[in-house]
């Protein structure tokens, strides 16, 4: 599914990314950890396509594809799902107009019909209990006064209607109560399927009590410098970071 | 005077149309025929106004200067509900005075029974009605010195809004003045003149709607005075869909006293060359006033908003938010001049001006004017000109939204966020649509 090779990022003259290798496999979860700017939400972002960040070095491969040549909105009609730890808002612009314009871009790219709103709110409705929402958050402008855990919340949704091949959460655990982490938690494992993966960054273990990743990578000065399963998770929440980043540090 | 040569050669059929119009307004009061003469006097010693004077340098009124205009035929014929109906917006309780050519049209009005306190008439009827009334307030905010234009409309007051709301009276629903300029007006000129007094305590909303139900090339001059008393309410908006030749000129004053809390907001998508003048006076402390326009040039319209904003007490805040888009060859200025004066401590002022230009030939003139004689204000500007924001821009991406889309879809958003200000749902409704439109047949060409 996603193959990353020696990846190097930078943001200006910043680098960030300093030799990223990771092979995500379909139906796997991974999760992403580390301290503050150790580059994993880069990593996030890199893969989606922002234009803020320079690939400097290394390949990744989707499918068989060169992802790092496509553009951001190729990358998503092939497949590529970005949960966003800052959704942004989009004034005037309702979810629903939103989200069917995505879904039939989508959609177009796949060779296939655009789908009419009769059936994109039938679809939607469906999509909606995922979240614990009712229909009137379509009529609302996307994320547009929308509270921190309404937001990602969103991102939730959206994931589900595009129903992406690789669906990449940044964050999506920051900012949130213990209900509104539930709700997205219930709404990314529904989602959970054979052939879909999935890439969980996160700074705390608490997320990964809900969504239990078949793999931890913890980051550190743009690198993986401990891979395991999901007890790895446990262990860094007992001992916290330093022991790990202290050991590269010292090695 | 030979800079003047505009004005000096339209002058002769002005002048004619402005004795066919004093003798067919009739009634003159004294003061009125006074007023109109002073007017007419100020407009053929300084004539229209031109790029030498600072606060029209940026635009080019050649076209209007150019061209002999003359009184529009009142005749309301032709002019059907159903035609009006795209402009008209269905708010709850509204009442609808229309102006076809610039006189009031009862046929095209809904009026219905208004409460206690609230007079609401043609002002050609409040001329003779409430002559004292008028008489103490027209021509006094927006004088015929300011500008010519204003000179000149106050050589032709005859016919507009009149509104009065007593004091600690509240009007429910708005009041919608709708001027419209029927197909065949080629040439014509409308001078229409509202005056707004919102009483102590009391409150208001007007929408004055400026629309053309052909595709003429006509000019609106038209003049608001509003007068919003100690602690009264006024809710203005004025929306300007005039066809694409046209040319609009619209001068707002308001003066605000004590306490009062105004908002005013601003919408332009027509005329081949617009100019708003919106001029705003805290006459008093503990004012708020909040000023929000939104602006859409394409072809090669003109579109200028030039506001004017006087802090002359302690403790007045106001808030203002222009944003313009700007596509084809078309041209933008905006020009905010913001003026506190000694005695205007504490004063909070907030000036953000942004301008979305859609193609490279599309161009914006774009000047912030602070002119701060106190010394504990806090007074900000922030202007932006420039394409979509990038961050927004990659969010759509990352859904499978880009090109052509995407930029429809940010343009549409950067208007929409004004157009939520509007105070009435119809209304917000309605010039969504309109900004969709003009989107979409962009996409289309």
């Amino acid at each position: 599914m996603l193959e990353i090779v020696n990846l190097h990022a930078r943001a200006g003259d910043k680098q960030i990314l300093n030799g990223i290798t990771l092979t995500v496999n379909p139906g796997e979860v991974h999760a992403i950890m580390g301290p503050n700017g150790s580059g994993k939400s880069t990593l996030a972002q890199v893969l989606a396509g922002h234009p803020a960040y320079e690939v400097t070095g290394g390949e990744v491969r989707y499918e068989g594809q060169d992802l790092l040549d496509m553009d951001p909105e190729l990358r998503a009609q092939a497949g590529v799902f970005l949960a966003f730890q800052y959704p942004v808002e989009i004034p005037g612009v309702s979810n629903a107009y939103f989200l069917r314009a995505a879904l039939n871009e989508i959609r177009k790219a796949r060779g296939e019909e655009e789908i009419d709103p009769v059936d994109f709110m039938d679809l939607v409705e469906e999509k909606l209990k995922l979240v614990e929402w009712g229909p009137e958050i379509m009529s609302r402008a996307v994320n547009h006064g929308f509270s921190g855990g309404e937001k990602k919340r969103n991102e939730i949704l959206q994931m589900a209607v595009l129903e992406p091949k690789l669906a990449i959460l940044d964050e999506t655990d920051s900012g949130l109560d213990i209900d509104a982490l539930r709700i997205v938690a219930n709404g990314v494992n529904k989602l959970r399927r054979p052939d879909r993966s999935t890439i969980v960054v996160t700074h705390y273990q608490r997320l990964l009590n809900y969504i239990v990743p078949d793999f931890v990578h913890v980051l550190a000065g743009g690198r993986i410098i401990k891979s395991g399963g999901k007890e790895l998770a446990l262990e860094l929440e007992a001992k916290g970071y330093e022991w790990l980043t202290e050991a590269v540090g010292s090695a | 005077m030979a800079d003047r040569s505009g004005g000096v050669g339209v002058s002769g059929a002005i002048l004619q149309d402005y004795v066919a119009t004093s003798r067919d307004a009739g009634a003159g009061a004294p003061w009125l025929g006074a007023l109109r003469q002073a007017g007419l006097d100020r407009f053929q010693a300084a004539g229209f106004p031109s790029t030498r004077d600072e606060d029209w340098r940026f635009l080019n009124l050649a076209p209007i200067t150019g061209t002999s205009f003359r009184v529009a035929d009142t005749d309301a014929a032709g002019v059907t509900r159903a035609a009006l109906a795209p402009f008209l917006y269905p708010i709850p309780g509204v009442i609808t005075l229309v102006f076809v050519n610039g006189r009031f049209a009862p046929a095209l009005s809904d009026r219905h029974a208004l409460p206690r306190g609230i007079t609401l008439q043609p002002l050609a009827a409040a001329l003779a009605a409430e002559g004292e009334l008028v008489r103490r307030h027209l021509g006094q905010y927006a004088t015929p010195v300011q500008s010519g234009f204003t000179a000149l409309n106050t050589a032709f007051v005859a016919d507009g809004l009149f509104l009065r709301v007593s004091r600690d009276t509240v009007l429910d629903a708005p009041v919608h003045a709708v001027f419209v300029t029927h197909s065949g007006a080629d040439g014509v000129a409308t001078h229409p003149r509202n005056l707004i007094l919102v009483e102590r305590g009391a409150r208001a909303a007007v929408i004055e709607s400026y629309v053309s139900l052909g595709q003429s090339a006509y000019l609106t001059n038209a003049v608001t005075e509003a007068v919003v008393e100690d602690g009264a309410y006024l809710e203005h908006t004025k929306i300007q869909r005039e066809s694409e030749r046209a040319f609009h000129v619209g001068t707002t004053h308001i003066r605000q006293g004590r306490d009062s809390r105004g908002l005013s907001f601003s919408v332009s998508f027509g005329a081949a060359i617009c100019r708003n003048n919106l001029d705003v006076v805290l006459d008093g402390p503990g004012i708020e006033a909040q000023m929000l326009g939104l602006y859409m040039g394409r072809d090669r319209q003109e579109v200028d908003n030039h506001t004017s904003l006087l802090h002359a007490h302690p403790n007045c805040g106001t808030r203002e938010v222009y944003k313009g888009i700007l596509d084809d060859r078309s041209h933008g200025v905006f020009n905010g001049k913001i003026y506190v004066t000694p005695e205007a401590q504490k004063t909070d002022a907030k000036q953000t001006n942004r301008a979305l230009l859609l193609s490279d030939a599309a161009r914006i003139d774009t000047k912030p004017q602070l002119e701060i004689f106190a010394d504990d204000v806090k007074c900000t500007h922030g202007a932006t000109v420039g394409a979509l924001d990038q961050a927004s821009a990659f969010y759509l991406k990352s859904r499978g939204i880009g090109g052509a889309l995407a930029r429809k879809i940010l343009t549409y958003a950067f208007a929409a966020e004004v157009l939520e200000e509007i105070p009435y749902e119809p209304v917000r409704a309605a010039l969504e649509a309109v900004v969709m439109s003009r989107l979409e047949a962009r996409t289309e060409g």
